[in-house]
Order: C-alpha cells, then sequence, then structure tokens
C-alpha cells in the first residue's frame, strides 16, 4: 500500500512541476519544451514500477518497467540479431523497394492527365485498405525469410508515397513552367529542376507515413511464419512463454526503432526542403 | 467528378487484366501437377524437371492446360472469377447466421471496429479540448501523442487480445480497445489543429462581443474545427477496422475477418482468404465513403464545402 501511496504522490509532484514548468516564464525556452515531456514520461514509468510493486501484479498481465530494462542489458544480441532481421531486412528493403516502384509509376502516371486521374483515386482508396491482410498470402508465395516480409512492406507503402508523390508532381504554377519554358527547358531538365524539387514535401509526406507501416508490415507478417529469429517471431514465442518482459524489451526496440527511423526521414526532409515555408 | 469516371475504370482494368494475365505463371505447375495425376501428358513429365521451367514456358508448352488455371481448385494465385464467386456465395447465398456467411463475420469485426472507433473518437476530442485549453497538458501529452504516431503499435494488437483473454476479458471489448486505440491518436492530433485554427482576427472578434471561453468554444472553435475532424476521422475509421483485423488473425479467434484470412490459409482453401481480404476491402470502402457523404453533407450545409 505504502508504495501506491508513495506512487500518487510523484504523480502530484511531477504534475505540479509542469504546471510551474509550463505557466512559468521560462515555458517557451527550447530546453523546457523538451524537459517537461521527459518529465511526464519520466513519471509515468516510475508510477507503472511503483503501482506494479505495490499492487503486486503478475508479471504475466504486466511486468515492471525494471525487470524489462534488465531484459534490454541481457538480451542485446538476441535483440540485435532481431532488429537486423526484421527492420534492415525485411522492413528497410521492402521500403525502399516500395518507394523506388512508387515513385516510377508516379512520373510515369503524370505524363499523362488521364493516368493521373485515375491513378489518383484509385490509390487513395488503396492506401485506406487493410493491406496487411496479404500478409500470409505473401509468406506462401516468397517463403518465411525476408523476402516475404521486404514484399508486404512494398505494397504496403507503395500507395501513400504513390498518391502524395503524384499529388506533388501538379504543383507547380504556369509562372514556373513558363519559366522554364524561356530557358527552352525539355521535359527532363524541367521534372529534375522544377517539378521534382517542388514536389519533395509531398513526397516526404507519403515516406514519413511509410516509416510506421513498414515496421508494422514487417512484424505482422512474421506472425504468419519465420526463420527462428526476428522481432514477430520474438514477440510470439516469448508470449507462448509468458515471457512478457521480452515481448516488452521487444517493443522498446520497436519503439525506438519507428521513432529513429521518422526522425532521419524528418531530418532529411530539413535538408531537402529548407526552402519551403513551413522549414523556415 | 464525372470526368474521373472513365480514368478510374481504366485503371481499375488494367490492375484486372494484369491480375488475369498473372493467374496463369502462378498456377500453372500446380495445374500440371494435377493434370499428369488425372492422366493426362504433360510436357517434360515428372515434376522434378518441370520445377526447372518458369511457369510460362510451361503454359506455352501445355496450351490446353491454359483454361484449367483460372479453375483450378487450390490455386496459389485465384483468379478474380472465383474471387468475386465465392464471395457471391459466401454473401448472398448463405443465411447470414451461418458460420459460413462472410455477412456474419463481416459484422463480428464490424461491431468492436464501431464501437472503439466511437470510444477512441470521443476519447480524442475530450483529449484534445483538453490539449487546447491546458497549457501543461499541451506540453507534456502532445510531443507524446505526436511520437506515439511513429510507434508499430498495432504489430502488438494480438498480444492485447491474448493478455486480456487471459484476464478473462473477452468477446467484444478487447478488440474494441485496440479500435479506440488506433482511432484515438489520429483523432486527438487533428482536433488540436482544427480546434486552433481560428484566426486572431476572429478570435478578438469574439472577444470584442465579450463572449465567454465557452461561447468561444461552442460557436467558433468546434465549428472551425469540423473540415479536420472529418479528415481525422476518415483516418481513424480505417485504422480502426485494420487494428480489429490484425487483432483477429493470429489469435485463434473463430470468426470475423482475420479470422477467415487464417484459416484459408492453415487449411489451404485460399478461395476463403481471398474472398475475405476483398470483403475487409470492401467494407473499408465502404466506410470511408460513408464518412466522405457525410463529411460533404455537413461541410455544405455549414457553408464550408469549399474547404
Amino acid at each position: 500500500m505504502i508504495y501506491v501511496l508513495i506512487a500518487l504522490l510523484i504523480w502530484a509532484g511531477g504534475w505540479l512541476l509542469n504546471v510551474r514548468l509550463a505557466n512559468g516564464p521560462s515555458s517557451n525556452l527550447p530546453m523546457t519544451k523538451v524537459v517537461i515531456p521527459a518529465i511526464f514520461g519520466l513519471t509515468i514509468v516510475v508510477v507503472w514500477e511503483l503501482m506494479v510493486i505495490g499492487f503486486v501484479v503478475n508479471p504475466v498481465i504486466l511486468p515492471a518497467p525494471s525487470s524489462v530494462l534488465s531484459r534490454l542489458g541481457q538480451e542485446g544480441p538476441i535483440l540485435w540479431a532481431d532488429f537486423r532481421q526484421t527492420i534492415l531486412k525485411g522492413a528497410l528493403s521492402g521500403y525502399i523497394m516500395g518507394t523506388v516502384g512508387a515513385l516510377i509509376v508516379a512520373v510515369i502516371a503524370d505524363r499523362s492527365d488521364f493516368l493521373t486521374r485515375g491513378i489518383l483515386p484509385v490509390g487513395s482508396f488503396m492506401a485506406a485498405l487493410p493491406i496487411v491482410g496479404t500478409a500470409p498470402i505473401f509468406v506462401k508465395w516468397l517463403g518465411s525469410d525476408w523476402e516475404s516480409k521486404a514484399a508486404v512492406v512494398a505494397v504496403m507503402v507503395f500507395f501513400p508515397i504513390l498518391v502524395n508523390t503524384v499529388a506533388g508532381l501538379k504543383d507547380t504554377n504556369s509562372m514556373q513552367r513558363d519559366l522554364m519554358r524561356t530557358y527552352a527547358a525539355g521535359y527532363w531538365p524541367t521534372l529534375f529542376k522544377l517539378r521534382l524539387p517542388s514536389a519533395m514535401p509531398f513526397i516526404f509526406n507519403g515516406l514519413k507515413i511509410g516509416t510506421t507501416l513498414a515496421l508494422i508490415g514487417a512484424i505482422v507478417a512474421e506472425f504468419f511464419g519465420s526463420p527462428t529469429v526476428g522481432m514477430g517471431f520474438r514477440i510470439s514465442t516469448s508470449f507462448g512463454q509468458l515471457a512478457l518482459d521480452m515481448v516488452w524489451a521487444e517493443i522498446v526496440v520497436a519503439a525506438l526503432a519507428g521513432s529513429a527511423f521518422y526522425g532521419v526521414m524528418t531530418w532529411v526532409e530539413k535538408r531537402v526542403t529548407f526552402w519551403h515555408p513551413s522549414q523556415r | 467528378m464525372v470526368k474521373s469516371v472513365l480514368p478510374v475504370l481504366t485503371v481499375v482494368a488494367a490492375i484486372l487484366g494484369i491480375w488475369l494475365l498473372a493467374v496463369v505463371p502462378m498456377n500453372m505447375h500446380l495445374v500440371a501437377d494435377q493434370a499428369q495425376r488425372d492422366g493426362a501428358i504433360v510436357q517434360p513429365d515428372t515434376p522434378a524437371a518441370r520445377q526447372g521451367v518458369g511457369g510460362l514456358t510451361l503454359a506455352i508448352n501445355n496450351p490446353d492446360l491454359i483454361s484449367l488455371a483460372y479453375s483450378f481448385k487450390r490455386p496459389r494465385l485465384p483468379s478474380p472469377q472465383q474471387v468475386s464467386g465465392e464471395m457471391y456465395k459466401t454473401i448472398f447465398q448463405k443465411k447470414i447466421t451461418s458460420k459460413r456467411s462472410l455477412v456474419y463475420h463481416g459484422w463480428v469485426t464490424l461491431a468492436p471496429t464501431l464501437l472503439g472507433f466511437v470510444i477512441g473518437t470521443g476519447m480524442g476530442i475530450l483529449l484534445a479540448v483538453g490539449i487546447v485549453y491546458s497549457r501543461v497538458m499541451d506540453r507534456s501529452v502532445m510531443p507524446w501523442a505526436i511520437v506515439s504516431q511513429t510507434i508499430p503499435i498495432l504489430a502488438l494488437a494480438p498480444m492485447v487480445i491474448v493478455v486480456m483473454g487471459s484476464m478473462g476479458i473477452q468477446g467484444l471489448f478487447p478488440k474494441s480497445l485496440i479500435a479506440a486505440y488506433l482511432s484515438f491518436f489520429p483523432v486527438a492530433v487533428g482536433m488540436v489543429k482544427g480546434l486552433r485554427s481560428p484566426s486572431s482576427m476572429q478570435l478578438d472578434l469574439l472577444r470584442t462581443y465579450n463572449a465567454s471561453g465557452v461561447q468561444g468554444f461552442w460557436s467558433l472553435r468546434l465549428p472551425a474545427s469540423a473540415p479536420y475532424l472529418f479528415a481525422s476521422l476518415k483516418i481513424g475509421i480505417s485504422a480502426s477496422l485494420v487494428g480489429t483485423i490484425v487483432a483477429e488473425l493470429p489469435t485463434g479467434a473463430r470468426a470475423g475477418f482475420g479470422a477467415r484470412m487464417l484459416v484459408g490459409d492453415q487449411y489451404g482453401q485460399p478461395l476463403v482468404s481471398w474472398a475475405a481480404l476483398f470483403a475487409a476491402a470492401l467494407t473499408a470502402a465502404a466506410l470511408v465513403g460513408l464518412f466522405s457523404a457525410i463529411e460533404r453533407v455537413t461541410l455544405r450545409r455549414m457553408g464550408m464545402d469549399a474547404a
């Protein structure tokens, strides 16, 4: 009971501290903007830990953060192998294939107004569909190693990137196109020097949506068959052994990988679209 | 609207055409094996030798078997007419209470999706209101709401189901929880944007009217957020449906689209999987379409149809 009380006190303390910080004079400093969510996150983890101890929660239902952390420390090599199998081999290669495919199809479709008008609605329709459902089919076709995961990921990221790229390639005004014409620029110079660069904010929007989809696709596809390594495999087998702390350790890795993937994309976007109003 | 009908039909026809062409090379080996067992003469004549040649070569060598590829019983890639036939059979020709009816399985999936979606949307809107009006919540919760979008939480849906099952909670609720979680953050993030969309001019005008905060919320912020809300609702409902289906996939669920996909896969009935997949796609399309229609009508009546 004493742990629960301490947890409640820490919660109140953290909240009060944040109220002070957010309404205080320094609330607009970049430092404070990082500190406040950090305090919030830390409070939740501490309260979680104390609640698990205080209520003697069965670790099969919810493990304490400390045991998850110790798993993260102990099982480093296994987690790294899973990370390589799922993220680097499955998700990343599929992501690259899907992106390249979508860009090529978008540029081809863009040459004809007719095709564009057809592909935009069909593509945004496909982007809303439960494409993860194709995972069992792909595993059957391509075997259980990373190729089938890459295929699922490629199909999942294809449509959001396609739709955004097609929309982005339309995003030049007639003044800009006329300027290129006065320079006697043909189709390809116009594409590479004007239209692709001005489509970049749209393309990155699609790429960022794709990062989460890629991880989901790679992990879910492993539930339907995988070699004895991989994050999805580890999640489902650790689950069978009731090693919930291992499951949570994989979740932490997946969360970090997802945020890092997204972060890298945002960083590249900042570099590439430095000229866009939203980045200045 | 009318202008895009023909292009859309062309693209759909092209996809169907590619599909029809792909059926032959994908199934040719299986068809050839079966035909040989039935006593037909097949070139090349042993399964091992056939593995060495591609599906296309096999089709050219045995042109009389090509038509069989479209009606093969357990194909690797079923033909479009097989899938639509299976869907017709399981949607219209079975009683909707039957375990084989896709309508029954569709409802098993749809009910938790809708329940979860309603819960998630409600909570999302409440959180958004909290974030807009409380500086502390904005600063401490909003960054996490955005980060949580980048986490592949959907991949864990099956585990959540099993954990709750082991705690004795079964039925509608665990799946609704996942559907709610998945629609929660898109709605919250979109609504925060929407509630903040009134310009300072508009807010100042309300201040000159001496409007209270509550009045400002109901007559300016909430209406102004409608376009953002509908955009998030469309994302949220498809995310909820995907979440429910994934939750049904590897957990030994006995009913629902996800369970049908898995059953078809495990018991060698690819048609069942494919029919479930397409039925799920149609359901998603219908839900998104429904919200688009509501959006169009509502925004027009609010005088915002340009947006």
